[in-house]
């Protein structure tokens, strides 16, 4: 066993960097795969995986095979820095990652010194998920491109919703204590105040990111707030176990969400039985009446045990080909040229636009709840029963909010 | 207001026992060995883990008991081959002896279940609200961790105060060189103590793995507040240990529920601040800082009441 285990720990490092680099376009995967980030990173490799494998079965990147390697940044900035240059090092020249913005915003900044200090080996970041607005405004650089909508679009999104439900009265906002919970937490004081004067917040609690196991101390509070609605940004474990939670207590109210659909989500909303009453604003759901999406997430469901969490990173993935082909290049610098501006048929349905200014990707955006299922909803979510209802679509030129970033182009 | 005092509490003793359950053992071995076992916390992981494993194989009630003996006889196999050939080379070596295992144990749980969180479920007969107080229900698996807690609690202390068993460890906590002196084994009184510390922990991670998440950073998690507890507690007094075990579940849980900060209390900042650091610590919560004070508690203790609360020796 022992003699294994070293025979491997010799072996692995010579056959990771004996992979021939010209013969495969490698994409780096930074994200969680262990600790409380976890549950959500390795659903994400897995996507990434199988976009891969689509890619590659329709003949690859400009005749190359796509291969994602898969590193741990455990959820840390510092971590994820490590892990980039690791990355880089074995001469991956595009990053990708999503969990957690106060990482992408560690991230962005590491690739833009990178790139300016090696100049000819410029890496790419395409960011999946991770959307605090800074990364597209004040810190926003040439080389990072965002397939997710931000998070000041998304409760623009939610809020013209909420507007329209009189129902709501007292509102409770948590978010995990971070820059992306923080932005939550202002952007939905700010709209809320805006556009419904009259609701109340009667809650506004952060708490550490990925870190509690036990929520209950938290919805004690809310039941206590008198709150008829609660409004949050939590992803991954920081959700599921927040609803949990709630299940447990039995507390029965609306949710307003970015992220109710990610891993334990559905599981928890059923157990809370808030039929319909948990609300989620994404690029996509799985029950939208689109062939296309729906083929695919048959066959996403075929093979793994999970639904498509990440239509974003479909558009990624799919961008990334026709930008290379568009360039007839996989040189960095020239497939981001082909990226800017590119307008592209969106996996949901719909057009879709790279916006050049600050590489915000703008999509049509679907506000949707989860519950009981009518013909319309073919697939439940987590084999609870339960399905993405639609709700409403918001065209993206309503989500076009301005920019303040001042790109730099390399010349 | 009441509502959430009542539920606080009870969320609040809840946290406070399963600290206990783990801290007990903890307090025990300091004293005995004079060393702070750094793996402590990794038994409370490995308890979670076997029980897991057990309940899926066997059912969560055989892995109530399995799970413990299993973690506690490792726990002994440690202290017998490991601790006690170390400890000829002194304090120093014994410490980085656990600092070490604490990261071979949680390496070798990501080998054997994987680096994300495993699916470990209460079981369906305690999966239903105990009672519902102001409309709040409360979880009868939580009661049921509260009642292994207490249970475990009163049978340790019967044992230390009421049996001869007890009575040597008690002495060996406090004149250990005396009891060997007496011509009792203690190398084995040390066995007995590790493993049953360990096992204890392991407890605490089987009945805390359903409801809490049971993954390889769960150690990590609770290991830092177990010391805290020791200290505040005061070494090797479990009356001591129980306290603080309390008196830290309770901080933290009514911490969170209170959103008092110094705005609240003084009024806004004047706006010639607003962009500065002050303007953070001003507007920070109580609740924000929920996850520290356990922390600022043992610099506070450090400083004022070295001994611990119920401590009598100062080293």
């Amino acid at each position: 066993m022992r003699k294994l285990i070293m025979a491997a720990a010799i072996a692995l490092p010579v056959f990771g960097t004996a992979a021939i680099a010209q013969e495969t376009v490698k994409i780096a995967y930074i994200d969680p795969l262990s600790g409380g980030g976890a549950s959500i990173g390795e659903i994400g490799l897995k996507t990434f995986q199988f976009l891969a494998e689509e890619l590659n079965a329709k003949g690859g990147v400009l005749g190359k095979k796509v291969e994602i390697v898969a590193f741990d940044n455990k959820t840390n900035p510092q971590e994820s820095l490590i892990q980039a240059q690791k990355a880089i090092d074995q001469g991956i020249r595009i990053l990708t990652q999503g969990n957690g913005s106060s990482v992408a915003g560690a991230l962005t900044d590491f690739v833009s010194k990178y790139n300016e200090r090696n100049p000819g080996k410029e890496v790419l970041y395409f960011n999946y998920a991770a959307v605090d607005p800074v990364l597209t405004n004040e810190k926003c650089n040439f080389w990072h491109f965002r397939w997710d909508a931000n998070s000041d679009i998304k409760m623009e999104a939610l809020t013209n919703y909420m507007k329209t439900a009189p129902a709501i009265k007292n509102v409770y906002l948590i978010n995990q204590d971070y820059s992306f919970g923080q932005s939550v937490r202002t952007a939905a004081k700010a709209m809320l105040g805006a556009k419904r004067p009259d609701i109340k917040i009667v809650g506004d609690e952060l708490h550490p990111l990925l870190k509690i196991t036990d929520f209950a101390p938290y919805i004690a509070k809310i039941k206590a707030s008198g709150a008829d609605t609660v409004v949050t940004g939590n992803w991954g474990q920081d959700f599921a176990l927040l609803l949990k939670a709630s299940a447990d207590a039995g507390l029965k109210l609306n949710w307003y969400t970015y992220y109710a659909g990610g891993t334990g989500g559905p599981t928890a909303i059923k157990q809370a039985n808030l039929n319909h009453q948990v609300f989620q604003v994404g690029e996509g759901i799985p029950n939208l009446d689109n062939k296309p999406s729906q083929e695919f997430e048959k066959a996403l469901r075929a093979k793994y045990d999970f639904s498509l969490f990440y239509p974003r990173a479909v558009n990624q993935m799919r961008m990334l080909a026709a930008a290379a082909d568009k360039a007839k290049s996989i040189d960095p610098v020239k497939v981001a040229l082909a990226l800017e501006g590119m307008e592209f048929d969106v996996f949901n349905g719909g057009k879709g636009n790279m916006r050049k200014d600050d590489h915000q990707f703008f999509q049509p955006i679907y506000i949707s709840s989860l519950g009981e299922r009518s013909e319309k909803e073919p697939f439940d979510e987590e084999k609870t029963g339960w399905g993405w209802k639609l709700i409403a679509k918001i065209e993206p030129a309503q989500t076009m909010l301005p920019t303040t970033c001042k790109m730099e182009r390399p010349k | 207001m009441l509502e959430l005092i009542v539920i606080s509490t009870l969320n609040g003793v809840l946290f406070g026992m399963l600290l206990f359950l783990m801290a007990s053992g903890l307090t025990v071995i300091f004293s005995m060995l004079g060393v702070l076992n750094f793996a402590h916390a990794s038994f409370y992981m490995l308890g979670a883990f076997f029980g897991f494993q057990i309940s899926r194989w066997f059912g969560f009630w055989p892995a109530l008991v399995i799970a413990p003996l299993l973690a506690g006889a490792i726990g002994a196999a440690v202290e017998r081959y490991g601790l006690r050939r170390v400890h000829k080379n002194g304090h120093v070596a014994e410490l980085l002896f656990t600092f070490g295992l604490a990261f071979a144990i949680e390496e070798v749980v990501q080998i054997i279940w994987g680096k994300s969180p495993v699916d470990f479920r209460i079981p369906p007969s305690l999966d239903f609200p105990a009672f519902t107080i102001f409309s709040t229900n409360y979880p009868a698996y939580k009661m049921f961790m509260l009642l292994v807690s207490i249970v475990i609690f009163a049978a340790l202390l019967i044992t230390l105060k009421k049996t001869r068993i007890g009575l040597i460890v008690q002495a060996a906590l406090t004149h250990p060189h005396m009891v060997g002196h007496l011509g009792h084994n203690v190398g084995r009184i040390f066995r007995l103590v590790f493993g049953v510390g360990t096992a204890l922990a392991a407890v605490a991670g089987v009945i805390a793995g359903p409801a809490l998440v049971t993954q390889a950073n769960m150690a990590g998690l609770l290991g830092p507040i177990l010391f805290v507890v020791v200290v505040v507690g005061g070494l090797g007094s479990l009356p001591g240990a129980f306290v603080a075990s309390l008196l830290i579940g309770l901080v933290q849980t009514f911490a969170v529920s209170m959103n008092g900060s110094l705005s609240g209390a003084f009024g806004p900042l004047s706006p010639d601040y607003a962009a500065t650091w002050l303007a953070d610590i001003w507007n920070v919560t109580i609740a924000q800082i929920a996850p520290i004070m356990p922390y600022v508690l043992l610099v506070l203790i450090l400083i004022f009441r070295p001994m611990g609360l119920l401590g009598t020796r100062d080293t």
